[in-house]
């Protein structure tokens, strides 16, 4: 279990309780936590989940994966501390991870 | 106008195999997609990657799955119609009559949403200033190549479709790539041949670079480029070209009168009916408790909306259930009994 928060554009916090094992992308949109679509499922096919990590927190998460940065490419604005939040993993080490959700997915 | 049994709205794998059960209990169905292909997110999205979860599959790319769909459609006429984006179902008497953008228009008692998570489209610059010259000096794909002729362009993006253009407006106008990182995705051979170029002073280079602004007044001048350490470059140019791929958006479906429920359609799991009569939804659009955005539950619910397209289009008629292993009015229509 790992409390995430995940920070709107407009600068609305949402601190929540995600379990072990979900995504990033599941915490937010089983929380109904506005502006991440996740059109695909979590298919690493479609950026419309895409985050900002803070950058103390971008280091400590597990690495980007073949075909993330791909897919960021497609992204709206996306940043050097830009992932898709459905390819991190949630664990006990990602307790107080913060994540900002851009302005739009497309 | 068009008079058909069914009308089916997405040419992705849901769609294709809700026409083969249409066409297998005798009635007449079109599709519409808004892509040019036929195959939907399977060919837009993943057609390279295999898919482990089609029953009695055990593995098959998403090219492979929409051929053998298309495959299982060959005893039967369906009409497709490509490139044209549903734009308006309104009511009339016991119909619904269906605008396209291509300026089709059907008459159908049964209206199939099959649209995955709406058309897609373009991906487009965040800029705001990049909206009043898009269609043109700013665009989202090729339509005539020679309008570049001795301009100069500027090409943002990291996959094919960049590097394809990027090579081939080279010949005749100055060309910028412009993109977010030193990495690109496309094809190797095409990636050596734009560095190539980029080395003859061809293709002028610009990596870690995102578009921040567009200035001119009625036609595109320039643009500012950003670099990732902030830093602010400005491009003379006459055009500008982005390649970020396709998004999915709901679009006109939004203007149905259907129950929505964030991007996904409110339908019962019987029929795959919405809360308008005649108009059902199945595949990853639809959506009820316990939805899964499973290929074979697009599959189960194309079934299911197909025999209650058949109490519309053939009021008079009683529907049987029937096997294609058994039934000689089956497996005529399949075109395997004379």
């Amino acid at each position: 279990m790992a409390k995430i928060t995940y920070i709107t554009s407009d600068n609305q916090t949402h601190t929540v309780e995600v379990q072990n094992g979900l995504t990033v992308m599941e915490g937010a949109v089983q929380n109904d936590i506005p502006g991440i679509d996740a059109d695909c499922g979590g298919g690493m096919a479609c950026a419309t989940c895409h985050v900002y990590v803070k950058d103390d927190w971008f280091n400590k998460i597990p690495k980007k994966e073949d075909g993330e940065d791909d897919m960021l490419d497609m992204a709206f604005e996306p940043k050097k501390n830009s992932r898709l939040s459905c390819q991190i993993i949630v664990s006990d080490e990602l307790d107080g991870l913060q994540v900002n959700i851009p302005s739009k997915q497309a | 106008m068009k008079k058909t049994d069914a009308l089916i709205i997405g040419a992705g794998p849901t769609g294709l195999f809700t026409a083969h059960q249409l066409k297998l209990i005798g009635l007449d169905c079109e599709i519409v997609d808004n892509l040019d292909k036929i195959g939907g997110q399977c060919i837009e999205l993943y057609p390279d990657k295999p898919i482990y979860d089609i029953p009695a599959v055990p593995e098959c790319t998403g090219e492979e799955l929409t051929n053998n769909l298309l495959n299982q459609l060959k005893p039967f006429d369906i009409k497709f119609h490509l490139s044209e984006r549903v734009e308006e179902v309104k009511k009339e008497e016991n119909n619904w009559l269906v605008k396209t953008s291509g300026g089709n228009s059907f008459l159908t008692p049964n209206v199939i949403i099959a649209g995955g998570v709406g058309s897609f489209e373009p991906r487009k610059f965040s800029p705001k200033e990049c909206e009043k010259f898009e269609n043109k000096s700013l665009f989202y794909s090729v339509k005539d190549k020679n309008i570049f002729n001795g301009k100069t362009v500027s090409i943002f993006g990291g996959g094919d479709s960049a590097l394809d253009w990027a090579i081939e407006l080279s010949k005749e106008s100055h060309v910028n790539l412009i993109h977010r990182r030193d990495e690109f995705r496309g094809a190797q051979a095409t990636v050596d041949k734009m560095h190539a170029l980029v080395k003859d002073g061809k293709i002028n280079l610009f990596t870690k670079y995102q578009i921040a602004n567009a200035h001119g007044k009625q036609t595109l001048e320039s643009i500012d480029i950003k670099h990732d350490n902030n830093e602010i470059k400005n491009l003379k140019t006459e055009y500008v070209l982005g390649f970020f791929g396709l998004i999915m958006q709901l679009g006109p479906i939004a203007n149905w009168g259907l129950n929505l429920n964030k991007k996904t359609i409110e339908v019962d799991t019987e029929k795959f009916e919405t809360n308008q009569k005649g108009i059902y939804a199945v595949g990853d659009i639809c959506n009820y408790p316990g939805k899964l955005k499973l290929i074979l539950s697009g599959f189960h619910e194309g079934a299911l909306a197909a025999r209650a397209c058949f109490k519309l289009a053939r009021p008079d008629e009683k529907y049987r259930f029937e096997f294609t292993t058994t039934s000689t009015n089956l497996l005529k229509r399949l075109g395997k009994k004379e």
